[in-house]
């Protein structure tokens, strides 16, 4: 303890030691941020590609996000890390402060512009697809999932769905779906475990599920949705690349979850007539 | 200064203390006690979920590899998924729910405002009991037939509405999960009750609404938070049981089709379900990390020698997160199939709520800012609390957005994202509370250099657990993937899954430090004073342990705010709360 | 407050299967009203825990509530609205009219009128059986006309709801009739009836609001 002759505050007893873990404690914060920030930069772990255009303008909102929060972040961690170094008990007084109004006011303000800007912004990313009603010429297909595989309808070249009844459902017999036997509409239905569309066509998926919620999702798309039994959820999306995307459910469905999984094709339009023609070869 | 009324009070203690190991010990009406009880059931409880989460990163990463313990010597899809269930289950409620509020709340809430007790002692003791019986009964799942339930902690129907035929363990143990979590609603709806009367009514002449410590705020906005939450999931739970043994149909709709099988049932919503749990699901996150941010608050204040930089707003930040908690809950079913103008809706108020706990996260700062910091182990655990709430808190802001939670949503992103945020800022709070209070809880000091070392390996693992996660979240890792034996893009990922597993390995092992400390230093550790701190709340001017009563019949009046730290012109560094104006000790400036 | 007195007794409610709990009743044996450092727990406690539970209670019933409300307006659904059992109209009523008779019978207990008191706050509990049977009776008429729990969506809420405040009644119940039993000197300081009327006032309204949602179901 150091003597003064001017005592205005007892000075503690200096802990022996805190200028390493002060300086220990600085430095792990430090790296915490490198580390972060490099393999968030450097893009370490990414995503593929988005093969929309409505993919790309989530990955935009990302970076937008990614920005802002990556600001936030080092200037926070690194003030942590600094105020915990440069404040270490060696000595000095407290500085006497219960607080700052002018700067609760402008920090306040700066972080209800930044979220509800971003909050804002990101809405574009979203209505393109949930806001807005399929073009008139988009490709329907019907998406059912069930314990644990995918089914995709296609209409056929009537164009109609037919009927379903679900007395009728049959996995074992190839009636997955209980396309009702007596509605002329569904004897051209092709219903077929993975998913092949036309590249640069919209396509309308209807989810659903005939027993607990699953969900498909494809990266690539940027795009998921949860398959709700009892409910037909639409959504839509334009492929701009031919190749195979992995889908998968998402959404906890039982033992046979991480087994869940279908694919994504994305062909010519010579291969997709090809393909409903013979009747989902 | 204390003015005996009237009907038995003596001189010595108003209350006569119980007698017997059973009314001191076990059916205890002290809050002291019951507080202890909770933290013990607490600290059994992760225990138990951390070895459960040890089995569940080790599958991850060796899948194949034999396991005695396991019949059939490999541990199937539905054991993970019952892991994962009970993993959540038992650390939300268990720990979370659990720790900060019955277990500290309980024992400083009535200590920190100079009252007696709680306001109900008897209702204390029965929340508690309650409380009990619904561990043991989220424990019977584990051996009821069928197993423990699979649909996760959030129990979805259809899956956990239609019996064991979605799958094993959906039978008797997803019946023992509801039983275990509506008793646990009762109990906690009893308990909120017993927080807001005695906050409200049970505080020391002179301590104002803004003369509560910021732990006293924290407790009593999560005690509001849990009254109107609990309530709601506990109609939930009542209904989902009538799905499942009364034939109705509150979430189950017409046509469901399981193994070929039509089932009897017509009319209901999966999606009521999803409501009705969030409603409280969203709330119950912030009943998990309000006492925490009370303790953070007040532990960096005591140990910088600063008053909490804006206490009122810190207070109203509390509020804020508080009131706002209640209107967030459709950010976790965006993809539901709920309306997305809803959802939108739900975003812009999801990212209002990062403004309060930003303004805190800055005055977190500013009380740092210009201290004095002593790195004591307290202290040490309500630094890395404020980090880890950072990093997990900006994580939130990219799942806020529906768009681009079209890309992250059900990813380890947000495992990542809540794990950070409740599975270790939120245990840094616990952690921190239990060293800081230690002391006073059980009269000795917990040993220094074990508590460091137990804090570095934790901040360092926990980083190294959950940063990571975001990043196999991005590339596409799903949640409540058993293995990633059945889609190719995720066998890239199996390299960070081991990085992960080999640090929850150490950083659970490295918990040892604490077990030792705790225990030891119960029965050997150095005796401690009435304020080993030199703190300034109304638990630091009684005994350590404190009478029975609290205050050895000399209840406390308050003639000042709680952070009274470094004031000018004034002798100490501290000034308790309690003591008189005319008897601080002044120098001359 | 525990171990002060001897005799002190504090009334917890449990109610099986409803919201919250409440706790009304008791003496503390000293301090009064005032806490001012004597370490005792003031009246007023009483009541603002009663306050704290009954929302605590609301909550549960507004979950059922907006369930109820979300359920009915879904289109093409299956939702065939229930014909209100006419018994209900005689239960509401009694209800109602307990509220009436327990205002009285606190009237009486302040003015020192403890047979008064007693009479009609034996009435109040008396009606309140009434109610619970009157019940009771309605599930017999809609079981006799072939609507059970799981029958559809709308009967299967009917139950629920009645359930569920039957229950919380029945708790209510237990509470007057606890309180019919206590010797009068315990009851002048007149918390414990207070809370008791507060719970019971609060049940009337909650069931009336009930009724008046079933009658809009029609």
């Amino acid at each position: 303890m150091r003597n003064t002759n001017q005592m205005v505050i007892r000075s503690r007893k200096r802990e022996s030691g805190s200028a390493a873990t002060a300086g220990l404690l600085a430095l792990l914060q430090v790296i915490m941020v490198c580390v972060t920030v490099y393999v968030f930069a450097a893009n370490l772990y990414s995503a593929p590609d988005a093969i929309t255009s409505v993919g790309r303008a989530v990955d935009e909102q990302y970076k937008l996000t990614l920005y802002v929060t990556a600001t936030v972040f080092i200037l926070s961690q690194l003030g942590l890390a600094y105020a915990v170094y440069r404040f270490r008990d060696h000595g000095q007084k407290a500085h006497f402060s219960r607080g700052n109004n002018t700067m609760e006011f402008v920090w306040t303000t700066a972080t209800i512009v930044l979220f509800l800007g971003l909050g804002i912004l990101g809405r574009r990313a979203w209505a393109e697809v949930r806001f807005t009603p399929p073009a008139a010429d988009a490709i329907h297909v019907e998406v059912t999932e069930n314990q644990f595989v995918f089914n995709f309808r296609y209409p056929g070249p009537d164009g109609i769905f037919g009927k379903l009844d679900p007395k009728q459902i049959s996995a074992s017999t190839g009636n997955p779906l209980g396309i009702d036997s007596h509605d002329p509409a569904g004897k051209d239905d092709i219903v077929v475990p993975t998913l092949t569309v036309p590249v640069n066509h919209q396509v309308e998926l209807m989810i659903g599920s005939q027993d607990v919620i699953h969900n498909f999702f494809v990266r690539e798309l940027r795009l998921q949705q949860d398959a709700v039994p009892g409910l037909i959820v639409p959504i839509h999306f334009t492929p701009e690349k031919i190749g195979q995307y992995e889908i998968v459910c998402t959404q906890l469905c039982g033992l046979g979850h991480s087994r869940m999984h279908s694919y994504l094709n994305v062909v010519s339009d010579a291969d997709y007539d090809a393909f409903l023609k013979s009747g989902g070869q | 200064m204390s003015s005996h009324a009237h009907g038995g009070h003596s001189a010595h203690g108003a209350m006569a203390a119980p007698q017997g190991f059973i009314r001191k010990y076990i059916f205890s009406v002290d809050h002291k006690v019951i507080g202890i009880q909770y933290f013990l059931l607490a600290l059994t409880a992760v225990l138990i979920g951390i070895v459960l989460s040890v089995l569940m990163r080790f599958h991850l990463v060796w899948p194949n590899v034999h396991l005695p313990f396991v019949s059939g010597g490999q541990m199937t899809q539905e054991q993970y998924l019952a892991l994962v269930t009970m993993h959540g289950t038992i650390m939300v409620f268990f720990v979370l729910t659990t720790a900060p509020q019955g277990g500290f709340g309980n024992y400083f809430l009535p200590i920190q405002i100079g009252a007696p007790d709680m306001a109900f002692p008897r209702l204390n003791m029965l929340s508690f009991w309650v409380t009990f019986l619904a561990f043991v009964a989220i424990l019977a799942a584990f051996f009821v037939p069928g197993g423990a339930p699979i649909s996760g902690w959030t129990g979805y129907t259809p899956l956990s509405g239609l019996g064991e035929i979605t799958g094993p363990g959906e039978g008797w143990g997803q019946t023992m999960w509801i039983t275990s979590i509506s008793l646990f609603c009762l109990a906690s709806l009893l308990g909120a009750l017993n927080f807001i009367a005695t906050t409200i009514d049970m505080r020391a002449p002179g301590m104002g609404l803004f003369r509560m410590p910021l732990t006293v705020w924290g407790w009593f906005v999560t005690a509001i938070l849990g009254l109107l939450a609990f309530g709601v999931l506990l109609a939930g739970g009542i209904l989902l049981l009538l799905d499942r043994s009364a034939g109705t149909s509150f979430f189950l709709p017409a046509g469901l089709v399981v193994n070929d099988q039509i089932q009897n049932h017509a009319g209901g919503s999966p999606l009521l379900w999803q409501h009705l749990f969030w409603f409280f699901g969203h709330p119950e996150v912030y009943i998990a990390i309000l006492p925490g941010m009370g303790v953070a608050s007040h532990v960096l204040s005591t140990f910088a020698r600063k008053p909490v930089f804006g206490y009122r707003a810190m207070a109203m930040a509390i509020c804020a997160i508080g009131f706002l908690g209640f209107m967030v809950w459709g950010h976790h079913m965006f993809v539901s199939g709920m309306s997305p103008y809803s959802g939108f809706a739900f975003s812009v108020l999801t990212m209002s709520i990062g403004v309060p706990s930003a303004i805190k996260t800055f005055n977190w700062l500013g009380t740092l800012w210009g201290g004095k910091i002593q790195f004591k182990t307290p202290m040490l655990f309500a630094i890395g609390f404020v980090s880890l709430f950072v990093s997990g808190g900006l994580s939130g802001l990219f799942l806020a957005q529906p768009a681009v939670d079209n890309l992250l949503h059900a990813t380890y992103y947000v495992v990542a994202h809540f794990h950070l945020v409740m599975g270790v800022a939120a245990i840094f709070g616990i952690f921190a509370a239990t060293y800081f209070w230690f002391p006073k809880m059980f009269g000795r000091m917990m040993n220094e250099p074990l508590g460091k070392l137990h804090f570095w390996f934790t901040f360092v693992g926990a980083y190294c657990i959950f940063m990571p996660m975001h990043w196999v979240g991005i590339a596409g890792g799903i949640r409540r993937y058993a293995d990633a034996s059945a889609v190719a893009y995720l066998q890239k990922l199996q390299p960070i899954h081991q990085f992960i597993t080999i640090a929850a390995f150490i950083t659970a092992a490295a918990q040892i430090f604490f077990l030792i400390n705790f225990f030891y230093s119960l029965k050997s550790g150095p005796k401690a004073s009435k304020n080993p701190w030199d703190a300034t709340t109304l638990e630091w001017i009684t005994d350590s342990p404190p009478p029975h009563d609290n205050f050895a019949g000399n209840y406390p009046s308050v003639y000042r705010g709680p952070y009274e730290f470094s004031v000018p012109g004034v002798k100490e560094d501290y000034i308790l709360q309690s003591l008189k104006p005319q008897e601080v000790d002044r120098v001359k400036e | 407050m525990p171990g002060i007195v001897t005799d002190e007794i504090e009334l917890i409610h449990t109610d099986k299967g409803g919201g919250g709990g409440s706790s009304s009743g008791g003496d503390d044996g000293g301090g009064g009203g005032e806490f001012g450092g004597s370490g005792s727990v003031p009246q007023r406690t009483y009541i603002t825990g009663m306050t704290v539970g009954l929302g605590g209670i609301l909550m549960f019933f507004m979950a059922l509530v907006s369930a109820y409300i979300v359920r009915k307006d879904i289109p093409n659904s299956g939702w065939h609205s229930l014909a209100v059992p006419r018994i209900l109209w005689l239960n509401t009523a009694i209800l109602i009219a307990s509220s009436f008779t327990l205002v009285r019978a606190r009237k009486l207990l302040r003015a020192h009128d403890e047979q008064g008191f007693r009479h009609w706050w034996s009435v109040t509990t008396i009606l309140g059986i009434f109610f619970l049977a009157g019940q009771v009776i309605a599930w017999r008429q809609l079981a006799a006309a072939g609507l059970f729990l799981s029958t559809n969506p709308s009967s299967s809420f009917f139950y629920v709801f009645t359930a569920a405040h039957g229950v919380h009644l029945l708790g209510g119940v237990l509470a007057l009739t606890w309180i019919m039993f206590r010797p009068l000197h315990r009851l002048t300081r007149g918390t414990a009836t207070e809370v008791a009327a507060m719970y019971w006032h609060f049940m009337d309204g909650l069931w009336v609001f009930l009724f008046l949602l079933f009658l809009q179901g029609r």
